[in-house]
């Protein structure tokens, strides 16, 4: 019905015309919107589109690979793994026992500085095959008691660590329970490293999650000791060590911060590290790390991030040239039907 | 004169019109039993009994909710879906410790969800009520207790009530007729609103009650109606009038119902017996069937998977967080994960009871990974649909400036539907034709008159190669138009007749005899017009009306008709003066599709009795009188040119009776018309069929109904598209063969098919009279011709491979047809019919239609549409998949019935290759990304259990997930179904053959729906894995702070966000300022959202407390990984895209790219028709290409049926 189609754009203003004088008429009002016509932008995926695109993300993504490794080869990262070697020898047979014990559990550990550390350093504890995620886990603390003296008794959520004959714990539930107690203290030729253990819990954490008069009470008072305990005369906000260990880890695998070094580590220097291993990682087979780190502009040394930007940008650029190959070894025609999708392979897409 | 007329009418019993009216079989015996306990007191309704009965006032709502009832009602309505009941069982859950996540966050979107539904049926409702609302506001007169007419609002009738209606206003109930404005209580009504049918029906008051017309009369009448209950029974009706002591039977002759208007009469007076929802009209009343297209029902089939889905990976996560959680306690007692302390713990994570841990994180896990089922899909769908609707409804281009119609979608379910059919059922007249009949020849005496051409004609000439005649042809029609003003109905030219000049003809006393049959023989009514003495003409069928009109303009003008009499203008060829003829009308012997034929009695001015006959020529010739059949050789040539031509013939014929046979004659026929019996019926056809003989042949008319505008144009384009038409008619072979030639259904390439049963073995062994016989030997025939067709194509195929191919029709008669559709032969009969390009069905009943059409659906389980515009169409209309109604001439009933209306057979293209591709398009799109989102968002959740010990932690904040579908990723979904536009309306029609997409429903086969699905479940892989090495246990910024949970949420959750809209806008072709709102601004939204909320307190944000702004924001490594994994997450797909748009395209793609290339060509051109029908033919060799793969699947369907 060409003659009808071909006039609608053109007849359209027209008639509308013709019947404005009608009343009471049924005719659609003619808006661009109610028939469809709005002005649009019809993008089609032209070869040029296509290898342009794909040279485009290329030529953004290597070099930002680049960037990111080279941010990352930056970061002087020092690991060390104690979980296995502070156990002294006879008592490896029976790791458990061992923390559970109530002996000494000091172990020393010497740390070669490999490149110049500029400070601050980040000093972290990684712990391992550790569900800080697990859904009992993460559901056990209480909110509103961390912020306010008000709710201390708001304890319904923290079961088993939820109150002791009758008292309610403060910081109650699992998280703060089990917070993570070993300590670190670093010296290097024999000098004291000072740790600066302030500032490392995020500031909204401070100063909106935990309260500034909310103090620890009945904490680690239950028949089973979790971890670390805290000085009932320092209000929560202040215990910076509960802040970090209560945001919870997105994965089984983490680090936390423990402290800043606040001067910087020349290349060679040899740090001892006098370590109370109390922390039972042993049970569930978690390994536990010390690590040193300094930052760059982006962050901890990761080198995935660089090499996911340089392999994409790769299979981009690679992509941009096979396209092209492909263009040049067998052209299509823009608009020709002989490519039909059902011509070629009925039903398919 | 025309008093005693009058008088002589007051008297008169006999009324043509009521003569064969079955009565009502029920038995007025049954008065006051069960069924019909109805008591009215007329004109009393105060009377204490009347009170008592305490029948409903007129009060009308045909809302579905009451104010108090939305609430639970529509609640109700909501949870009969399944997945709603999901989410609703879910939403209880959540109050349990097993949930996941808390209660609010679930209940939310539900609520949402729930309530824009709500919102959508209340607004619906709402606008039912206002209407509502109008019609029991509307006022009508009562009389009231001073004995005059008091203005009284409609829902304050009462039962009893007595009212009066004027002219042109609707009857407020059903009403009793006491009275009219006429002296014998008759008056006009019509049904449109009822039944559809918009001629005028004559009602008739009870003689006893018609002198009550004035105030004054009415002031003592007190009388009881006792009467049925109320019924749906439109033409039924038992009751009795108590009067003055005696009781009157009732019919439905005075009974006036609601809604039907009053026409033609000054005013009745009636009593109100059914009020409100007692009327029939309100017991009539159903609501539109409900169809489901065939995508929904798909889709159902996908959330099935996507529970099962949904299931395997709930179990998976459940064994895995069963056998890690049973070995907390080991043996020796001693604790595993310690921090947990599994040692004293509630039964969720009881290690000594792993199996009932895990069954309960079973649960747990099904409520999780619930987000795998759209939750929004249902009702943004639903949304979508009534938007698309609302563009049907907007269309400019389907509009119709004569009948002021516009295209209506009286259903939203069935949009997408319109881009899938495969075959389009459709009536002939009214549809393809527009059912206004011309009357363009007639043959006199043997003498063929009229000059006119039909297009027809036109095009079996073209076809024939005579263009000269065409020429010729053209010039005499020409001075038709010239010389006269154009008359509706009338397209009749010949010099020899016109203005009186038949006089002068030979035979003029025939031809005379024959136009007096014309203007006498019918059950018109004239309408004469005041002011300018015109005369219009309501007839029960157009052709009557032609004849009627045909006759007047040929100087019989039949100007006035009563109960007895019709009077004519006529020209008195002696004298060449005007003068009035009345008739007196004695019989009518009514038309019925059985009898074929109506004839009157009447007795002429000179008092002679005549039977004045017409009807179909299968029944005309037989009931000749030997001294009839001078010119039966010529007349009946003539009929079958007229019949090849197209046209609709009718024989005329009369007979004089003489006084003594037509007394014994009435005696009969007047005792078969009172005898209350069950064969009453075949009594008076026989009584009838008595008189109906011996007949004079006068001649034959020919009446054409023209083929609507632009209907073989839209054939045409339709079976480009690969649409298979077929025509199902009740018209002769001939004309719907020759029907079929001039709206291009046939083409002159096209190897026929005929299957009938005319042939001569046939026949004769009808004569014989062996009924058993007969229908074996017809059986076997049919079933013969249907193999030896089948055969045929099966050659042409083989040849075709070498030398183009032959495209076949299928023209089959009712007769056979019935066979056809026997049990044993419809599959033979289908798929011969299913490689035929067009098909014609001949002379079929509505229920062969129907019959046909579910044939035709179920056989092929394709797409079925049905097209009509009578009531002879419902059945079939509601039997195909879809049904469109054509709002024409034939009145309402097939609209009714249908799921689309449209005033014009050729907008059925612009319907189905435009708005049906689009919505096709659109909701299989939208479908596909739905399911696309939901798994990408549920896929990351799935792989963060992975690192959570399957504990059933979910990796976002409870809130972000529960605004996912509802606020972060609706409305650019909602945008694709209702404005994405593959390639414009314009190229939509230009190349029909993209239709095709639809019809082989490439957009939604089960590779497509996985293929997104897949693509969904690599995006979450993508995004996740990417995500959480990126972010691992180093810091991720400068000041040495690492990720936590909030941090690795927020930036896996905007990734999602990201890449689920960022896929939108890859995916979609069509970018208005309203696609880049709202992609560009959910994605907006969320960050926007993350603020304001991370804002709130923490004991309300939790985890989200202010993570933005302080922690995600500040850091330039999160913004990194978000660049990487969108664009990571993005890659696969476009990918995929680029390859297959450059190397396999779809057929849009090489079209957009087409007309990319071509540019040049500016937009609003209307190019001239010639040069683009060349221009579609030199750019597409691919219709014989495509029509070939077609006609080859179509083979390889039909064997695997064999």
């Amino acid at each position: 019905m060409s003659s009808n189609t071909a006039s609608s754009s053109a007849g359209a203003a027209g008639s509308t015309d013709s019947s404005a004088a009608r009343r009471n008429s049924k005719r659609p009002k003619y808006s661009r919107f109610t028939q469809q016509e709005l002005p649009a932008c019809k993008p089609i995926l032209t070869p040029c589109w296509v290898i342009s695109t794909f040279l485009i993300v290329s030529v953004i993504f290597i070099p930002l690979g680049v960037i990111s490794l080279f941010a990352s080869q930056d970061v002087v990262e020092i690991v060390d793994r104690y979980d296995n070697d502070c156990i002294p020898v006879p008592a490896r047979a029976n790791k458990v026992a061992y923390i559970q014990g109530t002996g000494d559990k000091t172990c020393n550990r010497t740390l070669r500085v490999p490149k110049r550390m500029k400070q601050p350093v980040y000093v972290y504890y990684q712990l391992e095959n550790f569900y800080q995620n697990h859904r009992r886990y993460v559901k056990s603390r209480s909110d509103s008691q961390l912020r306010s003296q008000k709710y201390e008794n708001q304890v319904d959520a923290c079961k088993p660590e939820d109150d002791v004959g009758g008292q309610p714990i403060v910081p109650c539930g699992l998280i703060a329970w089990s917070l993570f107690n070993d300590t670190y203290d670093l010296s290097r030729n024999n000098q004291r490293i000072a740790v600066n253990k302030k500032g490392i819990a995020w500031k909204s954490d401070r100063e909106h999650k935990f309260g500034k008069n909310v103090f620890p009470k009945n904490f680690q008072k239950g028949n089973l000791t979790g971890g670390a305990s805290l000085d009932p005369n320092i209000p929560l906000s202040e215990q910076e060590d509960l802040i970090v260990w209560m945001r919870t880890a997105a994965l089984p695998t983490f680090r936390k911060l423990y402290g800043k070094i606040e001067t910087d580590l020349e290349a060679g220097d040899t740090i001892h590290v006098t370590l109370q291993n109390f922390y039972n990682t042993y049970s569930f087979n978690g390994k536990k790390k010390l690590v040193l780190s300094t930052t760059s502009w982006l962050g901890g040394k990761n080198d995935f991030l660089g090499i996911a930007y340089l392999a994409v940008g790769g299979i981009c650029f690679f992509l941009a040239i096979a396209f092209t190959i492909m263009y040049l070894v067998k052209p299509r025609r823009l608009g020709d039907p002989s490519y039909l999708s059902w011509n070629r392979n009925p039903g398919g897409r | 004169m025309r008093g005693e007329r009058r008088k002589g009418l007051r008297l008169s019993k006999l009324y043509s019109f009521v003569c064969f009216r079955p009565f009502s079989r029920d038995d007025h015996s049954q008065i006051g039993q069960r069924g019909y306990s109805r008591v009215v007191f007329c004109n009393d309704p105060d009377n204490p009994e009347a009170l008592q009965l305490n029948y409903r006032g007129n009060y009308v709502s045909t809302t579905k909710y009451t104010a108090a009832n939305f609430i639970p009602k529509s609640l109700f309505e909501q949870f009969r879906r399944v997945a709603n009941i999901y989410f609703l069982v879910v939403a209880f859950v959540s109050f349990s410790p097993l949930a996941p996540y808390t209660a609010p966050s679930v209940l939310a979107p539900l609520i949402v969800v729930i309530g824009a539904t709500m919102v959508k049926e209340g607004i619906e409702d709402w606008r039912r009520r206002k209407q509502d609302v109008e019609a029991n506001n509307r006022k009508v007169e009562v009389y009231g207790k001073n004995y005059t007419f008091v203005e009284t609002k409609w829902k304050d009738l009462r039962v009893g009530d007595l009212v009066r209606v004027h002219k042109d206003s609707y009857f407020p109930a059903d009403l009793l007729l006491l009275s009219s404005s006429y002296d014998d209580g008759i008056c006009y009504v019509e049904t449109m609103n009822l039944d559809g049918e918009t001629n005028l029906k004559l009602k008739n008051a009870l003689e006893i009650t018609s002198s009550l017309n004035d105030e004054e009369s009415l002031k003592n009448f007190r009388a009881v109606i006792k009467c049925e209950d109320p019924n749906e029974h439109l033409y039924s009706f038992v009751g009795t009038l108590n009067y003055d002591g005696k009781q009157y039977p009732l019919s439905p002759q005075q009974i006036l119902l609601r809604d039907s208007k009053l026409k033609n009469t000054d005013c009745v007076h009636g009593v109100v017996v059914f009020t409100g929802h007692d009327t029939k009209v309100m017991q009539n009343a159903t609501d539109p069937p409900s169809k489901r297209s065939k995508i929904e029902r798909k889709m159902d089939k996908i959330i099935y998977v996507l529970f099962s889905i949904l299931i395997l990976i709930a179990f998976t996560g459940s064994v895995f967080f069963g056998i890690a959680t049973r070995k907390d306690i080991s043996n020796s007692e001693k604790l595993r994960r310690w921090y947990l302390r599994p040692d004293q713990t509630t039964v969720f994570y009881d290690p000594r009871k792993a199996i009932l841990a895990a069954f309960f994180h079973f649960l747990t896990a099904l409520m999780l990974y619930g987000y795998l089922i759209p939750i929004s899909l249902y009702v943004s769908i639903e949304i979508v649909k009534v938007l698309q609707s609302v563009f049907i409804n907007q269309d400019q281009e389907m509009y119709h400036e004569e009948t002021d119609r516009p295209a209506r979608a009286r259903t939203s379910n069935l949009n997408e539907e319109l881009g899938q059919v495969d075959t389009i059922l459709s009536d002939k007249t009214g549809t393809l034709t527009c059912n206004s009949m011309e009357f363009v020849k007639c043959s006199i005496a043997g003498i063929p008159y009229g000059r006119g051409m039909t297009e027809v004609e036109t095009a079996l000439r073209k076809r024939k190669d005579m263009p000269q005649e065409i020429d010729d042809s053209m010039s005499s029609k020409d001075p038709t138009a010239k010389s006269m003003k154009s008359v509706k109905g009338f397209n009749f030219w010949d010099e020899r007749i016109f203005d009186g000049q038949w006089v002068n003809q030979p035979r003029a006393d025939i031809i005379q005899k024959f136009f007096r049959v014309l203007a006498i023989c019918h059950t018109a009514i004239p309408d004469v017009n005041g002011d300018t003495g015109e005369i219009a003409y309501e007839a029960e069928s157009p052709d009557e009306a032609a004849f009627v009109i045909a006759s007047r303009e040929l100087g019989f003008e039949f100007f006035a008709r009563t109960q007895t009499n019709i009077s004519l203008h006529e020209l008195d060829h002696m004298t060449s003066e005007n003068v009035d003829r009345v008739y007196e009308l004695l019989h009518v012997l009514e038309f019925s599709s059985s009898r074929k034929r109506m004839s009157v009695v009447v007795r002429n001015p000179e008092n002679h009795l005549l039977l004045l006959s017409k009807g179909a020529d299968s029944v005309m010739f037989e009931r000749l009188a030997k001294h009839g059949r001078q010119f039966e050789t010529e007349t009946k040539e003539h009929i079958k040119r007229y019949a090849e031509a197209g046209l609709r013939t009718l024989v005329i014929t009369y007979r004089e009776l003489d006084e003594d046979e037509y007394r014994m004659w009435e005696e009969e026929f007047k005792k078969a018309k009172t005898s209350v019996s069950a064969e009453r019926d075949a009594l008076i056809d026989s009584a009838a069929d008595k008189i109906e003989r011996d007949l004079i042949l006068l001649g034959a008319t020919a009446v054409e109904d023209k083929l609507q505008k632009g209907v073989p144009e839209c054939i045409d384009k339709l079976s480009q598209a690969g649409i298979k038409i077929w025509v199902l008619t009740g018209d002769k072979t001939e004309t719907a063969i020759n029907i079929g030639y001039a709206c291009r259904l046939l083409r002159e390439d096209m190897n026929q098919i005929l299957v009938t049963l005319d042939s001569p073995d046939i026949e004769a062994l009808e004569k014989q009279g062996a009924k058993d016989a007969v229908s074996k030997a017809s059986f076997e025939s049919i079933k013969k011709q249907i193999r030896d067709g089948m055969s045929q194509i099966t050659a042409a195929s083989e040849i075709s491979a070498k030398e183009g191919l032959k495209t076949f029709a299928l023209v089959i008669d009712g007769k056979s047809l019935a066979f056809a559709l026997d049990k044993k032969l419809e599959k033979e009969f289908l798929g011969l019919a299913i490689c035929c390009n067009s098909v014609i069905c001949c002379r079929s009943s509505p229920k062969q239609k129907a019959l046909v059409t579910r044939m035709v659906k179920t056989g092929t389980g394709r797409t079925t549409l049905a097209i009509g515009d009578g009531a002879n169409d419902v059945g079939m209309l509601q039997e195909a998949d879809i049904g469109v109604g054509i709002s024409g001439a034939e009145g309402m009933q097939a609209v009714m019935a249908s799921d689309f209306a449209i005033a014009q057979f050729r907008f059925l293209e612009r319907l189905l290759l435009v708005h049906g591709h689009w919505c096709y398009r659109r909701i299989a799109m939208m479908i596909c990304y739905f399911f696309y989102k939901n798994l990408t968002f549920g896929f990351t959740l799935f792989w963060y259990e992975a690192f959570a010990s399957f504990s059933g932690k979910p990796a976002y904040n409870d809130w972000y997930m529960s605004c996912y579908n509802v606020f972060f990723t609706s409305l650019p979904v909602i945008a694709l179904g209702v404005f994405d536009q593959d390639v414009s309306a314009r190229l939509c029609l230009k190349y029909p053959l993209l239709y095709q997409e639809g019809v082989q429903n490439i957009l939604f086969n089960w590779a497509r729906i996985l293929g997104w699905m897949a693509n969904g479940i690599l995006s979450s892989m993508i995004i996740f894995f990417l995500t959480i090495n990126s972010m691992a246990a180093q810091a991720f910024r400068r000041d040495g702070r690492v990720v936590d949970y909030s941090v690795l949420g927020v930036t896996m959750y905007s990734s999602v966000v990201w890449t689920v809209n960022c896929q939108m806008a890859l995916s979609i072709n069509y970018f208005t300022w309203i696609q880049h709102l709202f992609i560009w601004g959910s994605i907006g939204f969320w960050y926007l959202f993350l603020v304001v909320y991370g804002s709130l307190p923490p004991t309300f944000s939790t985890t989200a407390f202010r993570v933005l702004v302080e922690t995600s924001a500040p850091s330039l490594y999160c913004w990194l990984t978000l660049v990487l994994v969108v664009v990571s997450a993005l890659s696969p797909y476009f990918s995929y895209r680029a390859f297959q748009i450059n190397f396999r395209p779809m057929y849009h793609e090489v079209i957009v790219e087409r007309r990319r290339t071509e540019r040049p060509l500016p937009l609003p051109l209307p190019l001239p028709l010639p040069q683009e029908e060349t221009d579609i033919s030199g750019e597409l060799p691919t219709p014989v290409e495509f029509t070939l793969h077609h006609l080859k699947a179509n083979l390889s369907r039909r064997n695997s049926w064999n």
